[in-house]
């Protein structure tokens, strides 16, 4: 792919955090190119800071050593033109606005007039399966309901970039499987590039082009696999050889980054 | 029923067994009068007759629940409420310091709050101040600030109200700031994403996730502030619940003395459910009621 195609480059990123207890350093020496349209799953165990390189994504950390761009901008340049959606593992919905409102919340923040805050909001309600749902509070809701609302307050505005950090992790894996496959669908449908962190391999493999399998002290980036799945993924696909195939490759990963720790 | 057995009942239970409480009381204080007033007399009265004699005393020590219920009906609804004997024309002198009070009170508390929240000098250097204007006992407080104030020209409502403020600001600051931080780093980091200006910030999230607290301030506060506007009554002598309290303990009016206890807890007990009214129904309205 050509380098305009390139969403997210990081080059020898390094972040280290001065704690009480010493330095921690939570990236060392990450390199990665995330190209438009990809859908790039982080996966590793507690630690390897795959959530901290999300954060660095979306200028809400910022890296020590390295270079780091977001569509050829600084991460914080990035932030300030709006140029992502972020996920985070709780759905975060204020309790004291409906859903409808929710969702309008970027849009109010960010000038749209009330018309345009209208349609949009149909709009990705419809996207996420929520329609008719805009008049609830969260509390009216599941919990899988509130986090596909969380999904459509991130893809209200024009941010072609969608982070999702563990978005699903506190979920049971029935609503899982099924928020994994509409995921899938609302990719295909707005060709957003997706940055995924997990720690489910199933779920790294079902969802992405490319699985990043990241270990810890120092967080570290292993191994990158290129999925050769095709794009369009029935739920059965984790049945099939090529599948396993793909999962226990991210399992070796996992545990060749883990040395002689576990 | 049932409302009457869960609600009603244990209230009415716990009145009756302090108004038995009381009676034994009265009688048991009241009775060394009745004693010495007898002996003077050279008289022996029986049992009976002492009890009698301590229930209905022009000037008791504590004057039976009935002698205050007759009272208090008395001077409530048997007086012009213009006239300077009856409670209700007191209760409104107190109950108007009391509102201004809180008013000034509840917005410098929100005020002082709000600096505290955004400004790093501010969160370090008000909050031992506010901390230390309340271990300042306010019965030592108050007359100053109603001397000071009258050499400047200002007497009347305005001081009581300020002694008000006084009280009632600490609860709301304490409460706001709060409130104001309560909002989690995660919601926080979401307003960071869309680029949110501080201003979007403290609209869009700190001051509705602030307003369960402001409201349990705000029944700390307006008690507070009406215990302000009694303390303030107390050396100025111009009418109020305290300016009756103060003269009755003068004159050895108890009787009278009760009558404004039970005027200034009643009118709180009114101004607490009213900001309990008021914010069930704005909850209500931010969908914060379930």
């Amino acid at each position: 792919m050509s380098v305009q195609g390139t969403v997210v480059k990081a080059q020898n990123l390094d972040l280290v955090f001065h704690t009480g207890d010493g330095d921690v350093h939570a990236l060392s020496n990450v390199s990665l190119d995330v190209e438009k349209g990809d859908f790039v799953s982080f996966i590793g165990p507690s630690g390897c800071g795959k959530t901290t390189f999300l954060r660095c994504i979306a200028g809400l950390e910022t890296a020590t050593g390295g270079r780091l761009t977001v569509n050829g901008m600084s991460p914080e340049e990035a932030r300030l033109s709006r140029a992502y959606g972020y996920v985070f593992q709780a759905a975060g919905l204020y309790p004291w606005r409906t859903i409808g409102k929710n969702i309008k919340l970027p849009l109010e923040i960010m000038g749209f007039d009330k018309a345009e805050q209208d349609r949009r909001m149909n709009n990705v309600l419809q996207l996420v399966d929520l329609e008719g749902f805009g008049g609830k509070y969260p509390w009216q809701l599941s919990g899988g309901m509130q986090q596909r609302a969380s999904i459509a307050r991130a893809l209200a505005f024009d941010a072609d970039l969608l982070l999702m950090d563990e978005p699903f992790g506190a979920l049971d894996e029935i609503v899982r499987d099924h928020l994994n496959e509409q995921l899938l669908k609302l990719w295909a449908r707005t060709e957003k590039t997706i940055c995924f962190v997990t720690h489910s391999i199933p779920e790294a493999v079902y969802l992405s082009t490319k699985i990043v399998v990241m270990s810890p002290r120092p967080g570290r980036i292993t191994e990158v696999i290129e999925s050769p799945l095709p794009k369009d993924r029935p739920l059965d696909i984790r049945d099939t050889p090529a599948f396993i195939e793909i999962a226990h490759r991210v399992r070796e990963g996992l545990r060749a980054g883990h040395g002689d720790d576990v | 029923m049932n409302w009457i057995r869960t609600h009603v009942w244990p209230i009415v239970a716990v009145l009756l067994a302090l108004i038995v409480v009381w009676y034994v009381a009265a009688a048991w204080m009241n009775s060394q009068w009745t004693l010495d007033q007898a002996a003077r007399a050279q008289t022996t009265p029986s049992f009976g007759e002492i009890v009698a004699d301590t229930m209905a005393q022009e000037r008791p020590k504590l004057p039976a629940p009935h002698q205050v219920a007759y009272s208090f009906y008395d001077l409530v609804f048997d007086k012009k409420i213009t006239s300077r004997r009856s409670l209700v024309y007191h209760a409104w002198i107190t109950l108007s310091a009391t509102l201004l009070g809180f008013a000034i009170g509840t917005g410098l508390g929100i005020a002082l709050a709000l600096g505290i929240v955004h400004n790093r000098a501010m969160d370090q250097s008000v909050m031992p101040w506010a901390i230390a204007s309340q271990t300042i006992p306010i019965l030592a407080i108050a007359p100053m600030i109603i001397v000071v104030l009258n050499s400047i020209g200002i007497s009347g409502l305005i001081p009581k109200a300020i002694i008000s403020a006084y009280l009632s600001f600490f609860p709301v600051v304490v409460g706001m700031v709060a409130g104001l931080r309560s909002p989690d780093s995660m919601q926080m980091d979401l307003l960071k994403t869309y680029n949110a200006s501080p201003v979007q910030v403290l609209f869009k999230l700190r001051l509705p996730a602030s307003m369960p607290f402001l409201f349990a301030s705000l029944k700390v506060g307006i008690a507070a502030a009406l215990v302000g506007a009694v303390v303030g009554e107390l050396p100025v002598q111009q009418g109020g619940l305290g300016a009756r309290l103060l003269g009755g303990s003068y004159y050895g009016q108890t009787i009278q003395m009760w009558a404004a206890l039970f005027m200034a807890a009643i009118l709180a007990a009114i101004l607490v459910f009213t900001v309990a009214r008021i914010e069930s129904g704005v909850l209500k309205r931010l969908g914060m009621a379930r």
